[in-house]
């Protein structure tokens, strides 16, 4: 069963083209320096549209998640890890934490994570997360 | 919002709860309103004012034969009801209608005339938590919760604990659908969900419905019920996405709308003679006591544990059993505003001795939106 994937919209198409080019696409205000996610075209804490994609470090810390033990079919039948990871640019995005055990044990909040993307199709990787040295 | 300006006159749930797989969704409204206007001595023709959520109201308006001055069609999930009691209060200080239906139906269990879930995948979701392999809100509600946890060193048996007192509540309602005692080790030991929610610490999924009828405290003592009264209100919303919840630890939408129900009531924690928290989840009365103010950051589950809102408790909490073991159909904000109307009425299957407050407390989405009701029996 093919996974479920994402459509971009215009105001997403630069995050999931950075997804598919092998960078993490994040946007900040050019007036307030804020970072922020999702993608959209102006700045959440200030209003302004002055507003910059760039690449992000693509590093950050495993924030917060749970063990689904009832997986989705596209998802295969092994129990797997929905997280959100917290960015060291600030804002926290949805993933999934690879190249580790699915389990409480291996999966310790704090413990730092890097991205690693998944090509799905030709248009579409999925910015994963896996652990990384501190 | 008026103090003490509008009333419930008219309250009730549909006939039967539970498992209901020989009415549709619509037909569960009209039978929570037909129940409700029995409740209040009202026909169709006596309402001018509609609101609901699920499905339109347009079509709950047509369906009872019911030509509206007011509809409200605010649907934020399942405090959508809160926020409906809220707007009926203002539209009849405003003079918009003169007495307001709000009605809830949902066939959760049974899924007769449902419509889908499914969410669009260029929507925000469908883009970004869509495609990490969420399902239902087991595996989206709860994801705050482990960060919650460690924060404040709440642990998996705190958090099962939620769950045993709510329990005990239920073995007095007898229309609870689970009213068998449990021990914190059944629900560690129920079936993992999704890590570190078992089983027990996730809501029922049932049928049913509710609906509510309301108009001018002048015009209340009219009618056959005791008036309960709406003292305060608030409501506001936060994210689309669990994963862009402000903070892990605390609902922005809970402290907002529950800050702006007290200060229109103008009472103080201590007036609270009983509070009713939306429970989806084990996780959400410890959020909710402690963004309502009535326990500190980390401390709400000290404060179960110390059993001040189980049974002889100072805060009684979830008197209902809740939707761990009362019954939830996916929207249950309703089911908490109608526990706290017979609380105040004094007609509740574990009726609070003596009570004069009572506050409704309800989550939309997951954290996605907040309403908060108080009500009072006292003019
Ligand atoms: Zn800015």
């Amino acid at each position: 069963m093919a996974r479920i994937l994402p459509e971009p919209t215009p105001e997403t198409q630069h995050f999931w083209d950075g997804c598919r080019d092998g960078e993490l696409r994040l946007q900040r205000c050019t007036e307030c320096k804020n970072t922020y996610f999702p993608p959209r075209a102006f700045c959440p804490s200030c209003a302004s549209r002055k507003v910059e994609v760039y690449a992000a470090s693509g590093r950050g810390v495993l924030w917060s998640y749970v063990i689904n033990h009832r997986p989705r079919p596209d998802m295969g039948t092994e129990p797997y890890a929905i997280a959100v990871v917290k960015l060291d640019e600030g804002p926290t995005l949805m993933t999934n934490i690879v190249g580790c055990p699915q389990t409480p044990e291996a999966l310790v909040l704090d413990m730092p994570v890097k991205v690693r993307f998944e090509k799905q199709t030709d248009d579409i990787s999925l910015p994963l997360f896996e652990p990384a040295q501190s | 919002m008026m103090q003490n300006s509008v009333a419930v006159v008219g309250a009730a749930e549909t006939t039967k709860m539970g498992k209901i797989p020989d009415v549709s969704v619509i037909g569960l409204h009209a039978d929570a309103a037909l129940n409700a206007m029995a409740d209040a001595g009202l026909k169709p023709s006596d309402i001018d004012g509609v609101a609901t959520a699920g499905i339109s109201p347009v079509e709950l308006a047509h369906y009872l034969g019911i030509k509206p001055t007011y509809a409200d069609g605010t649907s934020v999930g399942g405090c959508s009801f809160m926020l409906h009691v809220r707007h009926a209060a203002a539209a009849i200080n405003a003079g918009l209608a003169k007495t307001i239906l709000i009605t809830h139906g949902e066939s959760g269990r049974s899924r007769v005339g449902a419509g889908g879930f499914g969410r669009s995948p260029s929507s925000l979701m469908g883009q970004f938590e869509m495609p990490y392999g969420v399902t239902s809100p087991p595996t989206m509600f709860t994801i705050p919760v482990l960060r919650y946890m460690k924060t404040y060193g709440v642990t998996e048996a705190d958090l099962a604990n939620v769950a045993v007192v709510q329990r005990e509540w239920a073995a007095l309602n007898p229309r609870a659908s689970f009213k068998d005692p449990i021990t914190v080790d059944d629900v560690l030991n129920s079936p993992m969900i999704a890590w570190p929610f078992r089983m027990l610490m996730c809501c029922l999924v049932t049928d049913g419905g509710g609906a509510l009828i309301l108009t001018s405290a002048d015009r209340a003592k009219d009618f056959p019920q005791k008036p309960v009264y709406i003292l305060g209100t608030g409501e506001s919303v936060e994210t689309p996405l669990i994963s862009q919840m402000y903070d892990f630890t605390s609902s922005t939408a809970f402290k907002i709308s529950g800050k702006k129900a007290f200060d229109e009531a103008g009472i103080t924690h201590a007036d609270v003679d009983h509070l009713m928290i939306y429970d989806a989840f084990a996780h959400l009365p410890l959020y909710g006591l402690e963004d309502l103010g009535f326990c500190k950051p980390g401390e709400a589950k000290d404060f179960i544990r110390e059993r001040n809102t189980a049974i002889g408790g100072k805060l009684p909490l979830n008197t209902n059993g809740g939707g761990l073991s009362y019954m939830h159909s996916g929207m249950y904000g309703m089911y908490a505003l109608q526990e706290s109307v017979r609380q105040m009425r004094g007609t509740a299957a574990a009726q609070v001795r003596d009570a004069k407050i009572s506050i409704a407390h309800g989550v939309g989405g997951m954290f996605a939106a907040s309403g908060t009701i108080i009500f009072t029996n006292e003019k």
